[in-house]
C-alpha cells in the first residue's frame, strides 16, 4: 500500500483530527461552538475552515493546482489574519496537518517507501505554507489600504471641491 | 561512543503553543491590541459639550487619569440608572444564562472571543451589580458571581461595550427579551461619567452640537455641496432641480443623514432624494441647521442624544412646516421612532402626515409627524405616481441588507424591498437567517465606524459578508442595497475585504436611476456617472459612421 492510498483510506479521520486541532486554537467555549454549530451562516468561521481543509487536503494528495488551492487557503487565512492571532499562529493550521499525518503514518508501522512518500507530502505542505505567507501579507496589506482609504473617502469630495485633487480620465 | 542530544521538537524551537491559555473569564484581563479599539476622545470634544474628565489619554495607557473618586461616580451612576430605567434593573436581574444569545452576536461569531457572547458581555456589568447592589453578592462575593469594581474591570467594560454595535440581534433570540443594546448603552453612559469617550463618537457629537451635523458642515458648505450634486444630476438627466433651504412656509421639512451629503456612495442616494422630490414637485425644504438626522449622542448618553435631537422639532416649528420626511439612515430612525416624541415632543404644532401626491395618511407617524422616505416612496409607486424604467438598473444584480435599527427597531422590511423590486429587474434575497429581524449587523454601527479599529470591523462584519458572498456565488450579485448612511460608509470596505466585486448603494440611488423624469434627456449614465451598458449617446453612432 502506498501512502496516498493509506491517507485516502483515513481521509475522514485525518480531516476530523485536523479540524479539531485547528478549532482548539480558539478559546475553549468558542471551540465548542465552532465544532457544534452546523449552519453555514450561523457559524461562518467553522464552516469556512471545514470546507477549506477538505479541499486543501485533496490538493495535498493530488498534484496541487496553485491557483485552486490558493482560493481555499485564502478563505481560512483571511479570517485568521484579522482575529487575535500572531502571524505564526494564524498560519499554524498547516503545520497541524503535518502533525496529524505523521501520527497516522507512525501508527501504521510504515515501510521505508512510505517514509519517502511522506517527505514528498510534507514538501507539498511546505509549499502551501509559502503560498500562505503571501496570502497573509495580502490580507494585512488590504487592511492597511482600507484604513488609509477611510480617511481619503471622507474628505474626497471636499478635496475635489477645493481643487486639491483632480480626476484624470484616461485619454484614448 | 559520543553522547547524542535529541533535536528539539518543532514546537519547542519556535515556542509556539497552538492552544490558548485556559483561564476563567474573570481572570483574563483585557489586552488592548491595535486594530480592535478606537482612540480615546480629544480634550476639546468633551469640553465643547461639557462631558466630564477631558484629558490627554489613550485606552492602551496604564494610567487612564481617572478622577480620584471614579469608583464612587460609577457606582452612584449605576444606582441612579437602576432607579430611573426599569429595563436596566430587570436586565441585571433576570438572565438565567440559558445561552440562547451566546452565538447570535456577529462580534462573537467573527472574533471567537467569548467575552463577545452577549451573555458574558452583560455579565461584565452584572458581576459588579451583584457585588454592590444585591445581598447575595455582598455576602458571598465570587461564589455568587460578584466582583469588585477595579480599574481593570472598568477597562474591560470599555473594551467590550465598544465592541457591541447595539444591533439587538441577540435580543431577538432571548426568551426573556433581554436587550443587550440597552446594557451597552448603560455601560457607555457610565464610562462617559469618567471620560471614557471615543474620539470617533466625541467628534461628531461636538460637531453636531455646534453646527447641527456630524461632519461639522456649515450652512454654505451644505448648500454648495448640494449644488455640486445638482451639477451631476444635470449632466446625467439634463434637469437641474432647484431645492430650497431654510424656507419658511414649506409643507415638508426634509432631514437626511449628513453622511449622504459628503461621502460616496451616500452622495448618490442624496442625488436620488433630490431627483425624486423634483419630479413629483414636492413642496419641501432642506434645513442647514437641522442638517443631521443621525445622532451620535445616542452612543454616549440619553441626555446628550436628547440635546442633539432637539433641533429637529425646533427647526420644524421655526419654519412652520406641516410634517417631516427623513432620509435613509439606521440609528437616526431608531432615535426618531422610539425616543424623539418622548424627549422633545409632543409635536402638536404639526399635522398628521398626508402625502400631497397620493393623499395617503401615514397613521403610523401620527405621534412623531415624521415619515421614513421609503414609506413615502413605496406609497408613490403603489399609487402609480412614478414612471420607472427598471432596465436602467439591468447591469446590477441586487441584494438588500436590512439595517439593524430600521429592521429590529422599526420593523421596516417591506418598503425598501418593494421599491427595489419596482426599479430593478434583478433582485435576490440573502439566506433567511441573515435578513429581516435576524439580520446580521454591518459590524461598524453605534459609533464603531472609525478607521483605526478596522480589524474589529472586519470581524464583526464577517457573518454579513458570508451571507453576501453566498448570493454572489449563487446569483452573481454585484450590488448591496441598504437604507442606512453608516452602512453606505462601512459596507464598501467590508466588501472589499471579504467579497470583492460587490458595490454598495442606497435604495434611492437605484430609484433615481430608474426614474423617468419629465423632460429629461436620454440617459446614458447612471448616478455614478458611469456609462449605462448597451446605451449610446444620441448621435454617437452617426459620428462614428461619418469618420
Amino acid at each position: 500500500m502506498n501512502l496516498n492510498d493509506l491517507l485516502l483510506e483515513k481521509r475522514s479521520a485525518i480531516l476530523q483530527k485536523w479540524f479539531d486541532l485547528i478549532i482548539e486554537t480558539y478559546p475553549e467555549e468558542t471551540a465548542k461552538f465552532l465544532k457544534s454549530q452546523k449552519n453555514q451562516f450561523s457559524n461562518p468561521v467553522g464552516h469556512t475552515i471545514l470546507e477549506g481543509i477538505e479541499e486543501i487536503f485533496n490538493e495535498v494528495l493530488g498534484e496541487p493546482d496553485p491557483e485552486k488551492v490558493a482560493i481555499y487557503l485564502d478563505s481560512i487565512i483571511r479570517i485568521r489574519a484579522i482575529q487575535e492571532f500572531s502571524p505564526s499562529k494564524a498560519l499554524s493550521f498547516l503545520f497541524l496537518l503535518k502533525k496529524v499525518i505523521r501520527a497516522e503514518v507512525i501508527n501504521e508501522t510504515p515501510e521505508y517507501h512510505m517514509l519517502e512518500e511522506l517527505s514528498v507530502i510534507e514538501s507539498r505542505i511546505d509549499d502551501l505554507v509559502n503560498i500562505s505567507f503571501d496570502i497573509y501579507m495580502q490580507c494585512r496589506e488590504k487592511i492597511y489600504e482600507l484604513k488609509a482609504n477611510e480617511v481619503k473617502n471622507w474628505t474626497y469630495r471636499l478635496l475635489k471641491k477645493t481643487n486639491m485633487v483632480k480626476e484624470y480620465k484616461a485619454e484614448c | 561512543m559520543a553522547k547524542t542530544t535529541q533535536p528539539a521538537k518543532p514546537e519547542e524551537l519556535s515556542k509556539i503553543d497552538y492552544t490558548p491559555p485556559a483561564t476563567d473569564w474573570l481572570e483574563t484581563p483585557v489586552e488592548f491590541k491595535p486594530g480592535t479599539y478606537c482612540h480615546g476622545s480629544r480634550i476639546k470634544y468633551l469640553e465643547e459639550v461639557g462631558f466630564p474628565n477631558p484629558r490627554e489619554w489613550a485606552p492602551s495607557d496604564e494610567d487612564w487619569k481617572l478622577p480620584a473618586n471614579w469608583k464612587d461616580i460609577i457606582l452612584e451612576g449605576m444606582k441612579e440608572r437602576l432607579g430611573k430605567y426599569r429595563s436596566f434593573q430587570l436586565f441585571m436581574d433576570i438572565c438565567v444564562r440559558c445561552g440562547a444569545c451566546a452565538d447570535k452576536c456577529h462580534f462573537y461569531i467573527g472574533s471567537g472571543d467569548p467575552k463577545n457572547m452577549p451573555v458574558l458581555r452583560a455579565e461584565l456589568m452584572r458581576s459588579v451589580y451583584r457585588k454592590y447592589f444585591t445581598t447575595g453578592g455582598k455576602l458571598f462575593g465570587k461564589q455568587a458571581g460578584a466582583r469588585e469594581l477595579t480599574e481593570a474591570v472598568l477597562k474591560e467594560w470599555w473594551y467590550y461595550f465598544y465592541q457591541c454595535t447595539e444591533c439587538r440581534r441577540c435580543s431577538v433570540f432571548c426568551p426573556y427579551g433581554i436587550d443587550q443594546a440597552e446594557i451597552t448603552m448603560m455601560g457607555r453612559e457610565l464610562l462617559n461619567l469618567v471620560g471614557g469617550q471615543t474620539d470617533w463618537i466625541g467628534g461628531p457629537v461636538a460637531n453636531c452640537y455646534k453646527k447641527g451635523n456630524h461632519l461639522g458642515l456649515e450652512p454654505h458648505a451644505i448648500t454648495s455641496n448640494i449644488d455640486y450634486l445638482l451639477d451631476d444630476i444635470e449632466e446625467i438627466s439634463g434637469i437641474r432641480p432647484e431645492p430650497s433651504f431654510n424656507r419658511k412656509g414649506a409643507e415638508i421639512l426634509f432631514v437626511a443623514p449628513s453622511g449622504d451629503l459628503f461621502g460616496d456612495p451616500g452622495t448618490y442616494t442624496a442625488m436620488g432624494y433630490l431627483m425624486l422630490f423634483h419630479e413629483i414637485g414636492l413642496d419641501y425644504t432642506w434645513s442647514t441647521y437641522a442638517s443631521e438626522g443621525g445622532n451620535f449622542g445616542f452612543f454616549t448618553s440619553m441626555e446628550m442624544a436628547k440635546r442633539l435631537n432637539y433641533k429637529i422639532y425646533a427647526e420644524a416649528k421655526r419654519l412652520g412646516v406641516k410634517w417631516i420626511i427623513g432620509g435613509e439612515c439606521g440609528h437616526m430612525w431608531r432615535v426618531l421612532n422610539q425616543y424623539m416624541d418622548t424627549w422633545n415632543g409632543p409635536a402638536d404644532f404639526m399635522v398628521e402626515p398626508v402625502s400631497p401626491i397620493t393623499g395617503t395618511k401615514f397613521e403610523n407617524a401620527k405621534g412623531t409627524k415624521m415619515v421614513h422616505i421609503t414609506e413615502f416612496t413605496a406609497d408613490l409607486i403603489k399609487n402609480g405616481k412614478l414612471k420607472l424604467d427598471p432596465s436602467r438598473n439591468d447591469h446590477l444584480n441586487v441584494t438588500f441588507h436590512d439595517s439593524c435599527n430600521t429592521a429590529r427597531g422599526m420593523g421596516i422590511f417591506e418598503e425598501p424591498r418593494y421599491i427595489i423590486k419596482n426599479v430593478c429587474n434583478n433582485f435576490h434575497e440573502m439566506p433567511e437567517d441573515t435578513i429581516r429581524e435576524k439580520t446580521f449587523c454591518c459590524g461598524s454601527g453605534s459609533g464603531l465606524n472609525a478607521g483605526e479599529n478596522m480589524e474589529l470591523r472586519m470581524r464583526g462584519g464577517f457573518p454579513k459578508a458570508s451571507a453576501v458572498k453566498s448570493v454572489q456565488k449563487k446569483y452573481g450579485v454585484n450590488m448591496l442595497a441598504n437604507i442606512c448612511a453608516i452602512d453606505r460608509a462601512v459596507l464598501p470596505p467590508l466588501m472589499q475585504y471579504w467579497v470583492p466585486g460587490v458595490s454598495v448603494c442606497g435604495t434611492h440611488e437605484l430609484l433615481a436611476n430608474a426614474l423617468v423624469m419629465t423632460g429629461e434627456k436620454k440617459r446614458t449614465q447612471d448616478l455614478r456617472l458611469e456609462d449605462l451598458p448597451g446605451i449610446e449617446e444620441e448621435g454617437e453612432g452617426e459620428e462614428e459612421e461619418n469618420v
